[in-house]
């Protein structure tokens, strides 16, 4: 079994060198079968070792690749670990993945780097499988890393355009701040605990915490990496402007997978975090402020890729706050109904941007619903299982949630949840304005654009109605419950327990209340919308503008860094200190060769004049000594 | 023959290839061309068996040769491999036929002599790195710079003459500082018999006084410095790269450069235990602001090869880093970096002379779209872009995940023992991931992305020579990403004895 869980790994890493290197020459057929028929063996082969892994009642796989370094004694080890937290992900991670590549043969079909489009989202899955089933932090960064790279190359993938290659770079490096602490983090854990094998890290520590670096200090730090890859605030600038990719990429990247890594990792180290309050306080007030926060954001956006980019920086806010409270299976719960119905949404999304050939302003959509049926009915699924209509997935995972905001003993409070049920309200609102202003209501299309309205392919309404039951049932599987023997959750008070019920009643409340407000504001015409953005123009404009966050970083870092580079290092110290003190002293020299040479000056009179003169000193000079 | 046989028909062979080059007439400029290319890939052949052969067990030298030299002074002709030099002769060789070839178009003036004095330079290089005799070492060291003066003063671009003269400046300053010094250290460390030995096993044997060291190692230590080079005794570098050809910008990257950090390796800092443990913090201040200052001019340059010579600076401060974090993971990273920096800056390099070559110009505003335009050469270009940024897989992962791992591990320790100061340098220099990462993709982005502009379209992408060469680097740029462990095993004895040299117990009042 150790070779299916190491082909698991390797099998999108083939697609990568072959649609890579040959796919030019190899046609659009051979790099769709290549590229999308690995994604579903591993899909097969995770279900495979999911079933292995049950039968053997959760008990870890370990595959030993080979060593990468060792040194002094210490070795770091490229291995494989499948329990049932790397399990779950995979699933998720291939399920997902296998989808989307099968919807990006429609949405890619014209594009004249369809080769290249595969090669990079199979080395994208081949590293997300690597961080996912890494047994060492060090594997898992590779993956990290990894994936922030094929972020990179594919939110750049339309390069051409230099605000596309831009947002590239601008989420690569935003990404390597985190990085940097996720390094740090890595190198205390080493000193501390003398491995990098996570396994053996929560093992260490739940023997207590060893002594020689803070918890809570490793905890922040490896958060810090976390903030970068799940856009947390203060570094979650980098994701809406990484809506320049392919939308399959928004789906599979920047919604589904990749962002959610950061938290897997806390959900991986929680042996560490079980053993880190503040850190685990800095966890949930970053995620609920960034929660809320985006949320806000997402109502006063109109490109409806960017509503979806904001909405999932609040929903990984949401995450992260159950991490927080030490609701970790939770979490990874709603890691799993968040893949559902985001992906569905955003190919929802991209089938709508589809259609109309390329608009992606909501304010010149409306009333598709008649004429890209398909389309709408998965969104409108998505939609109310995002906002928490009941039964569907979102409604689950999300009261799970707020139920632990309130009730854990590790940091529950009646002001988180408040929070969170505040947040949820806003989320149903975005969510169904995004859903009437798109499908509903008279349309505001160009008359040419209108005539090209068309569904789309099979393909890709089929991976649509595929999500769609999923972000419906996906709520009946017990994720929390499987995951207990490894993620317990965390204990609730026992006075607590009557307000479970009062509490869910609520969430439902709330659910419907953010769909009764968007329906009255945004229902019929958009005019009463329009009229109270207008009596409140000044906080529309701060939330339209993303609270300036872009703007004050470029203020406060991006240009004094350039200036000090600049204007201090550069001309200041490199030419006028270094270069002009060596150039004076060039000078120097040569003002003082200059003087001397006056002596030599061929005249045989002078010459003879001043070895005269020197003996005739030198004379004295002894005689007065002797 | 004997393996020590062959390190000397590896050291020697480029002499015997100057001898060829100058009795062939000038006008066979492809026999010229055959002639250096079969030379240097001999050395390469000889010196990767010699590498596969080396026992990472044994301690010490290996394939060595003593041969008394000038009897009176104690000075001996004495040549072998150790853990210390072993990954850097191999990077010599590897990167010499690379030059070569990498220079066939390129070099139309003087095509003989160019070649005797790239030639001259692998000589004198591979001589400084395998020398045991101090003396030896010194007379390399000093070959070194007359051919890469030359090579800048002939065949560089406009201001070449500006930039030779403050070359051989700087280094001739630290050459005549490090000469005073080596010949004050034999006198000191004479036996009482009054014997005198430049052999560098004799020269550890003994302990100076503290202040003696500090002198000494000041004057070691300027030398080397000016050669890796540290801020702020850098300002040499970026004008001596702008201005040399390609052959000669790859050359001084991908080897000169580490003459600097072997040089504090070998020599420098375990010949003066105590002056090193006490200059620690110092040197640790200013390998931290060679890896940000250097990150940071990086970020302002507009001219492609000013970007990569800076980008030097700031990762050959990752290697003093490693070096002097006395840390066993820090100094096994530092020998990797030495190896990385020397593939991915002396690629990078050469991709630059590639497009040059082509367009003439080295504006980076000149540039822009070039991965529609010439695919193949974006490809390379990426991955030796990512590898410069140290994205895990490739070698400049290795080295600087292993230095700044071995960095954090010493800080926290120290920090125990209530100082604060290594593990603050040791968060500070992991700024340096975040600078790297915005130079590199500026550079990236407005060369590779965006509208496509070419100076002198059309261009042509890459011919087989040029992704034969490109190819070899990036295949050693990975395996030293994926499979360190070969390499670093050959390394680990050495880097042991290194850590044990400098943490000597102190020396008795």
């Amino acid at each position: 079994m150790a070779l299916a869980l190491t082909a698991i790994v390797l099998l999108p890493l083939f697609g990568f060198l072959v649609n890579g290197l040959a796919g030019n020459r190899l046609g659009h057929r051979f790099v769709s079968v290549v590229g999308c028929s690995l994604p579903i063996a591993t899909f097969a082969l995770a279900i495979l070792l999911f079933a292995e892994l049950s039968v053997r009642g959760g008990a870890p796989q370990v595959a030993t690749l080979y060593t990468w370094a060792a040194i002094a004694g210490s070795g770091f080890d490229v291995a494989l670990y499948l329990d049932p937290l790397s399990a779950v992900m995979t699933l998720v991670v291939t399920g997902v993945g296998s989808l989307i590549h099968v919807y990006s043969i429609g949405y890619m079909k014209e594009d004249k780097s369809y080769a290249r489009y595969f090669a990079y989202l199979n080395l994208f899955l081949f590293l997300m499988l690597l961080l996912v089933l890494a047994r060492s932090l060090l594997v898992l960064f590779v993956g990290w890393e990894g994936v922030g790279l094929a972020s990179y190359l594919l939110i750049g993938f339309w390069f051409d355009d230099p605000d596309k290659a831009r947002a590239g770079k601008k989420a690569f490096v935003t990404n390597r701040i985190g990085d940097a602490g996720f390094l740090l983090g890595m190198f205390a854990l080493y000193f501390a605990v003398g491995t990098l094998d996570m396994d053996r890290i929560n093992a260490a520590f739940a023997a207590g915490p060893p002594p020689a670096v803070p918890a809570s200090l490793i905890g922040i730090l490896l958060f810090i990496g976390a903030t970068g890859k799940s856009a947390q605030i203060p570094l979650h600038v980098w994701l809406p402007d990484a809506m320049a990719g392919p939308t399959p990429v928004s789906a599979l990247i920047h919604a589904a997978t990749m962002v959610t890594a950061g938290v897997y990792l806390v959900a991986r180290m929680s042996g560490v975090y079980m053993h880190a309050e503040t850190a685990s306080q800095v966890i949930t007030v970053v995620g609920a402020a960034t929660a809320f926060f985006a949320a806000t954001v997402a109502i006063a956006q109109h490109d409806i890729k960017r509503v979806l980019a904001y909405s999932t920086i609040s929903q990984l806010g949401f995450m992260f706050v159950a991490l927080g409270v030490g609701a970790y299976g939770v979490a990874i719960f709603h890691v799993m109904t968040h893949a559902f119905f985001k992906a569905c949404l955003f190919l929802g999304a991209g089938s709508v941007i589809h259609a109309l050939g390329g608009e992606q302003d909501v304010r010149k959509m409306g009333g598709l619903a008649r004429r890209i049926p398909v389309t709408f009915v998965t969104f409108a699924v998505a939609t109310a299982a995002i906002a928490g209509i009941p039964p569907l997935a979102g409604f689950f995972s999300k009261d799970e949630i707020l139920w632990y905001a309130f009730a854990s003993d590790h940091g529950g409070s009646v002001l988180l949840w408040a929070v969170g049920a505040a947040t949820a309200l806003l989320t149903a609102f975005y969510m169904f304005r995004l859903l009437w202003l798109t499908f509903l209501g008279r349309s505001r299309m160009t008359p040419e654009v209108e005539h090209h309205v068309h569904e789309s392919a099979t393909s890709m309404t089929g991976v649509l109605v595929v999500l769609a039951v999923a972000s419906a049932a996906g709520g009946f599987v017990a994720v929390p419950h499987y995951l207990e023997p490894l993620l317990p959750l965390p204990p609730v008070a026992e006075h607590l327990q009557q307000f479970e019920a009062p509490l869910l009643w609520l969430s439902v409340v709330i659910a419907f209340a953010g769909l009764a407000l968007a329906a009255w504001f945004f229902g019929g015409d958009a005019r009463r919308a329009e009229r109270f953005g207008a009596r409140i123009a000044a906080l529309s404009r701060v939330l339209a503008n993303k609270y300036y966050v872009d703007e004050f970083y470029e203020r406060v870092l991006g240009r004094p860094l350039t200036w000090i580079s600049d204007a201090v290092f550069l001309r200041l110290s490199d030419r006028v200190l270094l270069d002009g003190s060596l150039d004076g002293m060039v000078r120097l020299a040569r003002r003082t060769a200059a003087a001397f040479c006056v002596v030599q000056s061929g005249n045989l009179h002078r010459y003879l004049f001043l070895v005269l003169a020197g003996s005739a000193m030198l004379l004295t000079w002894s005689l007065g000594r002797g | 023959m004997a393996d020590a046989t062959w390190l000397n028909v590896m050291l020697l062979l480029p002499v015997a290839g100057v001898a060829l080059l100058l009795a062939l007439p000038s006008l066979k400029e492809d026999a010229i061309r055959a002639v250096a290319l079969v030379v240097t890939l001999a050395q390469f052949v000889i010196g990767g068996a010699l590498y596969l052969r080396f026992d990472a067990a044994t301690v010490g030298l290996q394939f060595a040769t003593h041969i008394a030299w000038i009897p009176a002074w104690g000075v001996q002709y004495a040549i072998g491999l150790d853990g210390y030099n072993v990954l850097l002769v191999l990077l010599t060789v590897f990167l010499g036929p690379l030059v070569v070839a990498g220079a066939f178009s390129a070099i139309r003036k003087d095509l003989k002599f160019f070649y005797c004095m790239v030639l001259l330079l692998q000589f004198a290089m591979l001589g400084a790195f395998v020398a045991q005799d101090l003396f030896l070492f010194y007379l390399f060291w000093e070959t070194m710079m007359i051919p890469m003066f030359l090579i800048i003063g002939i065949w560089g671009g406009e201001r070449r003459i500006y930039a030779t003269f403050k070359f051989v400046l700087y280094t001739a300053f630290g050459s005549i500082l490090m000469l005073a010094a080596i010949i004050y250290l034999v006198y000191m460390l004479q036996s009482p018999s009054g014997e005198l030995s430049f052999a560098f096993a004799d020269l550890t044997r003994a302990r100076l006084p503290r202040p003696v060291q500090l002198t000494l190692l000041s004057a070691f230590a300027l030398s080397f410095a000016i050669k890796m080079p540290m801020v702020p005794l850098h300002t040499w570098l970026p004008q001596a790269h702008v201005e040399a050809p390609t052959a000669g910008s790859v050359i001084l990257a991908g080897v000169l450069l580490k003459m600097g950090s072997y040089g504090f390796m070998k020599l420098g800092f375990p010949l003066f235990p105590d002056a090193t443990r006490q200059l620690t913090p110092l040197f640790m201040s200013l390998a931290v602001v060679s890896i940000i200052y250097g990150a940071c001019l990086a970020l302002v340059q507009n001219d492609i090869k000013k970007i990569i010579a800076y980008s030097s600076i700031s990762h050959l401060g990752y290697v003093m880093l490693g070096l002097i974090s006395l840390d066993i993971i820090g100094i096994q990273g530092a020998v990797i970096q030495m190896v990385s920096h020397g593939l991915t800056a002396g690629g990078l390099f050469l991709m630059v002379g590639m497009i040059y070559e082509r367009c003439h110009t080295r504006e980076l505003a000149a540039y822009g779209g070039l991965a529609r335009a010439l695919p193949i050469y974006s490809v390379f270009f990426m991955v030796l872009t990512l590898a410069s940024i140290g994205l895990p897989t490739t070698s400049g992962f290795t080295g600087e995940f292993l230095v700044l791992l071995g960095t954090a591990t010493t800080g926290w320790r120290q920090y125990q023992d209530g100082a604060v100061f290594p593990l603050l340098m040791s968060a500070a220099a992991v700024a340096g991931v975040v600078l790297s990462a915005l130079y590199m993709l500026r550079f990236a982005k407005s060369f590779l992305f965006g509208p496509e502009k070419l100076p002198h379209a059309p261009v042509m992408d890459l011919v087989w020579r040029e992704k034969l060469i490109l190819g070899a680097i990036v295949a050693a740029v990975f395996a030293l990403g994926l499979f360190p462990d070969g390499p670093m095993r050959k390394s680990e004895l050495a880097a042991q004895e290194f850590r044990a040299l400098i943490l000597v117990p102190r020396m008795p009042r």
